[in-house]
């Protein structure tokens, strides 16, 4: 083994020790009657074991069993508000709302949280401090709207935003109106474009696939100053990456990144010519974890390198989340120097789930 | 593994995104094709003057004379295939490979291009009525003491294939002499002819840039209709009417072709049952031309019979053998759908499948490990049945019994139309009728072709328009 192999089984072998010390402090948070919210407390009253003591590792999670989607929509939000935080300002985001109820999720200070972790990922090189930033993706009652915003700020900048509501999007491509659809995706690259020309310090934006190349369309990054893109929202392929960065990007660095409303947001890899334009993430551990389970047992992990369906566990102390099954399947990715845990590649829709995900111009 | 890349404006491109297409029989995986993401194809359709410049440097004749030596290419040489070669026979294997299609129907097929390659000049003459190509060239011309300009309505035209047959694919060959560059989503298991075709049509002179080649999912090949002042689509019934309102786009849905059979005729009609048999069997049953349905106003009984006796006959054989007349399909879940629709349709009453009678086995068989509809006909006892009318991927075809009188209204929407009868009234009402888009005369087969007859709509009147046009006298 080498010196660097050495050191890498060390750090995964730290990584999960502080794993599974950060899962008995979130545990015993939620489930401690001063501290955890109603919904756990409740859940943990109708069991005959005691989460807090039995508890004790990461793997314990199983014990929960699978969290059910289904119990963040509606009813009361409240029920989710760990007693630990009462009087403090809440806010809500929302995911899957495309029809019917949509899923929410509290949050206090998580994405602040979130994303003053991930800027440290971010090459100041490429996003400079004191540099804007456009963001040109979801906005309304989503997390990445006020997460951008403050990672900008964090940045010592300023955020600048259009509208979008990827909701009516999502409804004109399913009511086959594409041509509106795509009328309205001009309609908000006009008013980036806008925001672009008029302000000399934006050099940082966030953007979704789709919108970066619509964007890109228009205009050269490069003459706008644009120096570093950070880009999510939706699905990514490795050839969306390579053709990103060998005819879009003109130099920007691309950051691309995963998550959701519910875990988070996980980082990308580093660009390695041996990945191949693989999107390789990895998440915010401890805070939260991606794993890669069979889709025929869900409580099963795969091998590295195999397929599966993603499996999400979010441990802030905010909200608790074991072993949600993600609508999404990817490769089970070996920790690396850089992330000594586990990660994914290649993020797509789950192909074995019957619905179609229409996915729209954000 | 044999891998065929994007084409953009004639430059190959390996895309991350790799299709894996499997041969048919052994599931074992036969092809990797590039696949175009959409912000490629969209970027790439920016430029389309490129190509258009290409093509502009030719005269029509120049172009007329590549296609010619373009057929020589395509049925004799070894092409280029992504960083192989192809030789012709490899083209036939592969063909078949992904499609099913028996080596012999994909030769026959391969004929079908070479000689539409060879013979542009008939078929540019068929779609331009004769008019002179130098008035082409220069975009105004004088023709019998009239002054007539024509105006390319596109940049290029893109086209979104079928996998149904080779042959298809002469369609859309003629935009090369007529200088429109060609944006081409192949189908997802048969990129070989189109790419075959840009091959040879290089080989023999004609500008790389002027093609581009995009395999893609659905959402690519929108982007191509999208993107393309003209464009032309083939699919199913739902593709199509996708599609329906938007005049820039040629829509090549089922065929629904059809015989009728007049009552001066209809006492001879045994006469007549190597052309039924031909309309209905022919290239495996595959093509929008051959004929879904025979329309008869006496005898329906005797003439199915007849037929179910015939196409009983066809058994699945092997890819290689010479006699083969039928295709597998290459998903066995879309044969058992379709043996299930025409099930539930005989569940209706006042329809009978006749070839039930006379076959040996049933209509859905696994030969080999694949499945196959064996050819298939059905009595219905009148227009309204909801076989009478129904198009399907193999050898079926409904005998409608029809007073003849009622028969032209009956039809519905019909590609080619043959209908043997010298009643005039019936002649002139065919003739009249806006359903139909080809109209044979006399015992010709649907799918018997003539290239200077344009074929589901004039690409020429696609591709341009007339301007009215004067000019100063000189002096």
């Amino acid at each position: 083994m080498s010196a660097t192999e050495i050191t890498l089984e060390k750090n995964i072998t730290k990584s999960r020790e502080s794993l599974d010390a950060w899962v008995r402090e979130v545990v015993q948070w939620h489930f401690d009657p001063d501290t955890g919210c109603p919904f756990w407390l409740d859940y943990a009253a109708r069991l005959d074991w005691d989460p807090r003591k039995e508890i004790q590792t990461y793997m314990d999670l199983d014990r929960f069993g699978f969290f059910e989607d289904e119990w963040l929509r509606g009813r009361d939000v409240r029920r989710w508000v760990p007693k630990g935080y009462a009087g403090r300002p809440i806010y809500t985001f929302e995911t899957g709302g495309s029809t019917g109820v949509p899923k929410s999720r509290i949050s206090i200070e998580d994405f602040r949280i979130d994303y003053e972790a991930f800027s440290d990922t971010l090459p100041d090189e490429f996003f400079p401090r004191d540099a804007d930033w456009l963001s040109l993706g979801p906005t309304g009652p989503r997390r990445l709207r006020l997460a951008v915003e403050h990672l900008a700020q964090y940045r010592g900048g300023i955020c600048f935003m259009v509208d979008l509501d990827p909701r009516w999007v999502i409804k004109l491509i399913k009511m086959g109106q594409a041509k509106m659809a795509e009328q309205y995706k001009q309609h908000v690259i006009e008013q980036g474009l806008t925001q672009l020309r008029a302000h000399d310090n934006i050099k940082c934006l966030f953007t979704t696939p789709k919108l970066l190349e619509a964007l890109c369309e228009k205009v050269s990054l490069k003459k706008l100053g644009i120096t570093g893109v950070f880009c999510g929202g939706t699905e990514m392929t490795p050839q969306f990456h390579r053709f990103a960065v060998e005819e879009l990007l003109e130099g920007a660095y691309f950051a691309a990144t995963y998550g959701n409303t519910l875990m988070g947001l996980a980082v990308h890899k580093p660009r390695a010519a041996a990945d191949n334009y693989a999107i390789i993430y990895y998440p915010p551990h401890p805070r939260a974890m991606i794993e890669v389970v069979d889709p025929e047992n869900t409580e099963q992990v795969v091998d590295y390198g195999e397929t599966g369906r993603v499996r999400l566990t979010t441990l802030t102390k905010e909200f608790f989340m074991p072993r949600f099954l993600e609508r999404d399947e990817a490769e089970r990715e070996p920790p690396c120097e850089l992330y000594p845990w586990d990660g994914v590649r290649n993020v797509r829709p789950f192909s074995k789930l019957n619905t179609t995900v229409v996915e729209g111009v954000y | 593994m044999l891998h065929i890349p994007i084409l953009r404006q004639g430059e190959p491109y390996k895309s991350l995104d790799l299709a894996r297409v499997p041969h048919h029989r052994t599931r074992e995986l036969f092809v990797e094709i590039s696949q175009a993401n959409v912000g490629l194809i969209r970027r790439d359709l920016r430029n389309q003057e490129t190509g258009r410049a290409a093509l502009a440097g030719f005269s029509i004749a120049e172009l007329v004379e590549i296609c010619a030596r373009a057929a020589h290419h395509f049925i004799n040489d070894t092409l280029p295939l992504g960083d192989d070669l192809q030789a012709p026979e490899d083209y036939v294997r592969q063909v078949s490979a992904t499609t099913g299609l028996p080596h012999v129907l994909g030769r026959r097929n391969m004929q079908k291009i070479q000689s539409m390659l060879a013979e542009m000049g008939n078929v540019l003459n068929g779609l331009t009525r004769n008019l002179a190509w130098d008035v082409l060239d220069r975009g105004f011309g004088e023709v019998n003491g009239h002054s007539l300009s024509f105006f390319p309505r596109t940049r290029s035209l893109g086209v979104v294939l079928p996998n149904n047959s080779p042959g298809v694919h002469s369609l859309w060959i003629p935009a090369v002499p007529l200088k429109i560059p060609l944006v081409l989503k192949p189908g997802s298991a048969e990129p070989w002819t189109p790419y075959r075709i840009i091959q040879a049509l290089i080989r023999a002179g004609a500008p790389r840039a002027a093609f581009s080649f995009y395999p893609a999912d659905h959402a690519g090949g929108a982007e191509i209709l999208r993107s393309c002042g003209r464009g032309m689509i083939f699919g199913d019934t739902t593709t199509a009417s996708l599609w329906e309102n938007d005049p820039r786009l040629e829509i090549h849905g089922p065929g629904y072709s059809k015989l009728v059979i007049g009552e001066d005729c209809i006492d001879d009609w045994e006469k007549y049952l190597d052309v039924m048999v031909a309309s209905i069997v022919e290239n495996g049953g595959r093509s929008c031309v051959n004929a879904s349905s025979v329309w008869v106003p006496a005898h329906g009984r005797e003439i199915a019979a007849a037929l179910a006796r015939r196409l009983a006959q066809i058994a699945p054989r092997a890819s290689e053998d010479p006699e083969a007349q039928l295709a597998p399909f290459t998903d066995a879940n879309v044969a058992s759908r379709i043996s299930q629709l025409i099930d539930q349709g005989l569940g209706e009453s006042g329809a009978t499948e006749v070839t039930a009678e006379y076959r040996v086995g049933e209509r859905l068989t696994i030969w080999e490990g694949c499945s196959y509809l064996l050819p298939t006909i059905v009595l219905c006892d009148g227009p309204e049945h909801s076989l009478a009318n129904k198009e399907f991927l193999f050898p079926f075809a409904s005998v409608v019994n029809c007073k003849q009188e009622q028969i032209p209204e009956a039809l519905g929407p019909s590609l080619v139309v043959t209908a043997i009868t010298s009643n005039p009234k019936l002649l002139q009402k065919l003739a009249a009728a806006p359903n139909v888009d080809r109209l044979n005369i006399g015992p010709l087969a649907t799918n018997h072709l003539s290239w200077d007859q344009p074929h589901e709509g004039n690409l020429f009147e696609h591709l341009y328009g007339r301007r009215a046009f004067q000019q100063a006298l000189a002096g």
